[in-house]
């Protein structure tokens, strides 16, 4: 009895530990994000300026304007935003001299081209994995004849396993060329990286797929050529309905990992806030403003950051959590 | 020949791909036509492998060897064709829409009760829609299904109890009018109300289609089939009419089996 006990209060610890550590990365991020929440408000998710110096008219000192209400700053940012020219940044940042009196320069950030730049990437990278994913794991587990299957599956899982820094600079040196004679542009640019987000993310979603294809019952694949299937109908109207909650999950699987994705789209996708007027131009993810900002961050710039990184969080917490309950649902 | 036979088995043998020995040695068997023909036998005597040969849905998995004949007869021409000369793949769904196949488990696919029968209509090319009802209707009545299922047509087929699921893989094999239907082990992950249902079924469907189960209830042998193969390790140990393998069997493995004495 006394050994029973102990086991379950270990499996209930363990099984704790992932919520606490679940809810304090969430907290810590909210509690680092609260500050650049106040002063931007939502308006950050579609502001275009990241790092801007911008003119407030205010007679206010700035200790001052930093203490007034939530609303009220907002309301300014918005009012700067429409109609302040906006002064090239000098080196100083905040504390910049050489300002008339009564204007106070101050740097704004804002996540709208991150946040476009981390969502075109990822619908890039599934555009172009789905289809071949799918392609790869109806080959592999219907039409590949049994020699093939082992080396083929196994090479798949290998490159699942390649740590994504390698898809990087393997993207960097040879696949961006290509790519660039392909569709001209810049070799770094936004397609570039989610192309190679795509090709790292085919082999995850490919082995997922297989083998919930692979759950299909052969009884229920005889059934149907025995009714006169031929490959691709069983393919079609058996194996894909009864492995869809599968498939869709290695989908959504596949996605929250493009999304996160740092190293090999920080290689790729040129770091520059400038909103991608075409897909092959440079643009910036949130992941990789990230790992590239903290080092030198602090104050407004630090906690916009974490922002940023509250937002993909909340994002892929979304992602994922309509995933899990899709999987719930259909299992009820 | 007096009484005509829908398919005719002639010295064929059967061996799986990688293994060593045949499964099936030089089998004989007649089908007779718009009879029950039933297979017998011990687990691992390779009914349900010379079963699974009628239709030829072995060649789903390549390197089978197959050796003597299969005959099915061409009731429009009269001819036998050997479906083992059978190579290209529109043969192969043209004679499995000829021998349709009813399995051990009942496989209701991931759609609507409706769509599970039109589907190998569907595949056949049927596209006007009041045939196709037309054709579902029928065939859920000729399951002895359609008034369990009349007023849910539209729900998934995976809601019904198991039993039901097995008639409609009947109802989905027989609307497309198959001249031989194939049944491995069809009650046996079945209850006994459910198990008389299907037998009554098969029964009524003896009149349109010759049939072919592989049983391993005795009892359910005697009951419906009208002749009667006991097979053992691989060979075709007897074959006659059904009373005469369970009343007054020739060879004395068959008359063990049937009483009893080992399986």
């Amino acid at each position: 009895m006394n050994r029973e006990s102990i086991f379950k209060k270990v499996a209930f610890s363990s099984a704790t530990l992932i919520l606490v550590m679940l809810a304090s990365i969430f907290v810590m991020l909210f509690i680092s994000a609260k500050p650049a929440m106040q002063e931007y408000g939502w308006h950050f998710l579609v502001d275009s300026s990241w790092g801007k110096t911008i003119e407030v008219k205010s007679d206010k000192p700035l200790a001052t304007q930093k203490s007034t209400t939530k609303k009220t700053i907002n309301d300014e940012n918005l009012f700067a935003n429409e109609d302040s020219a906006i002064i090239p940044l000098s080196d100083g940042g905040i504390e910049d001299s050489g300002q008339p009196k009564n204007t106070i320069t101050k740097i704004i950030y804002g996540g709208f081209i991150p946040i476009i730049g981390t969502i075109l990437s990822t619908l890039i990278a599934m555009a172009f994995a789905v289809p071949i994913a799918m392609g790869i794991s109806i080959f592999l587990s219907e039409i590949a004849p049994k020699f093939l299957i082992k080396p083929v599956g196994l090479a798949i899982e290998l490159l699942a396993a390649i740590p994504s820094i390698i898809y990087g600079m393997w993207g960097l040196f040879y696949f961006a060329p290509i790519v660039q004679d392909i569709f001209g542009g810049d070799q770094i640019s936004l397609l570039t990286a989610g192309l190679v987000l795509g090709i790292m993310i085919l082999p995850f979603m490919a082995a997922i797929t297989r083998d919930a294809m692979n759950t299909t019952p052969s009884v229920l694949k005889e059934s149907a050529y025995s009714l006169g299937a031929t490959k691709f109908e069983v393919v079609k109207d058996v194996i894909f309905p009864y492995a869809k909650v599968g498939i869709i999950g290695s989908v959504i699987l596949s996605l929250g990992r493009a999304l996160g994705e740092t190293m090999a789209v920080a290689f790729l996708i040129g770091s520059v806030f400038k909103i991608p007027g075409s897909l092959t131009n440079p643009t910036i993810s949130i992941p990789v403003v990230l790992a590239n900002n903290f080092g030198e961050a602090s104050g407004n710039m630090m906690s916009a950051l974490f922002y940023l990184a509250f937002v993909l969080f909340v994002f892929s917490f979304i992602i994922i959590g309509t995933a899990k309950f899709y999987f719930l649902r259909k299992h009820r | 020949m007096a009484k005509k036979l829908i398919m005719d088995i002639k010295d064929f043998s059967f061996r799986y791909a990688g293994a060593e020995k045949p499964s099936l040695m030089s089998i004989n068997l007649p089908v007779h036509k718009n009879k029950v023909t039933a297979m017998i036998g011990p687990s691992g005597c390779g009914k349900s492998t010379l079963l699974r040969a009628l239709n030829r849905i072995h060649d789903l998995y390549p390197g089978h060897e197959y050796q003597g004949k299969i005959n099915l007869l061409n009731s429009s021409s009269g001819e036998n064709e050997n479906i083992l000369d059978i190579k290209k793949e529109n043969d192969f769904i043209k004679l499995r829409q000829r021998v349709g196949m009813i399995f051990q488990k009942p496989t209701p696919f991931p759609m609507s009760i409706f769509d599970n029968v039109a589907y190998g209509l569907k595949l056949a090319g049927i596209k006007n829609k009041t045939i196709l009802e037309e054709k579902v209707v029928s065939a859920l009545q000729g399951s002895a299904i359609w008034t369990e299922v009349k007023d849910r047509l539209k729900e998934d087929a995976m809601g019904l109890s198991g039993g039901q699921q097995q008639r409609l893989c009947i109802a989905r094999a027989v609307a497309l009018r198959p001249e031989v239907l194939l049944l491995d082990e069809p009650t046996s992950a079945l209850d006994p109300i459910s198990t008389g249902a299907i037998e009554e079924l098969v029964t009524e469907l003896k009149k349109d289609i010759s049939i072919v189960i592989v049983t391993h209830n005795m009892q359910q042998a005697s009951r419906l089939s009208d002749y009667t193969a006991f097979m053992y390790i691989g060979k075709l140990i007897e074959y006659n009419k059904t009373d005469k393998i369970f009343l007054n069997p020739k060879e004395k493995l068959t008359e063990d089996y049937v009483t009893g004495r080992f399986g």
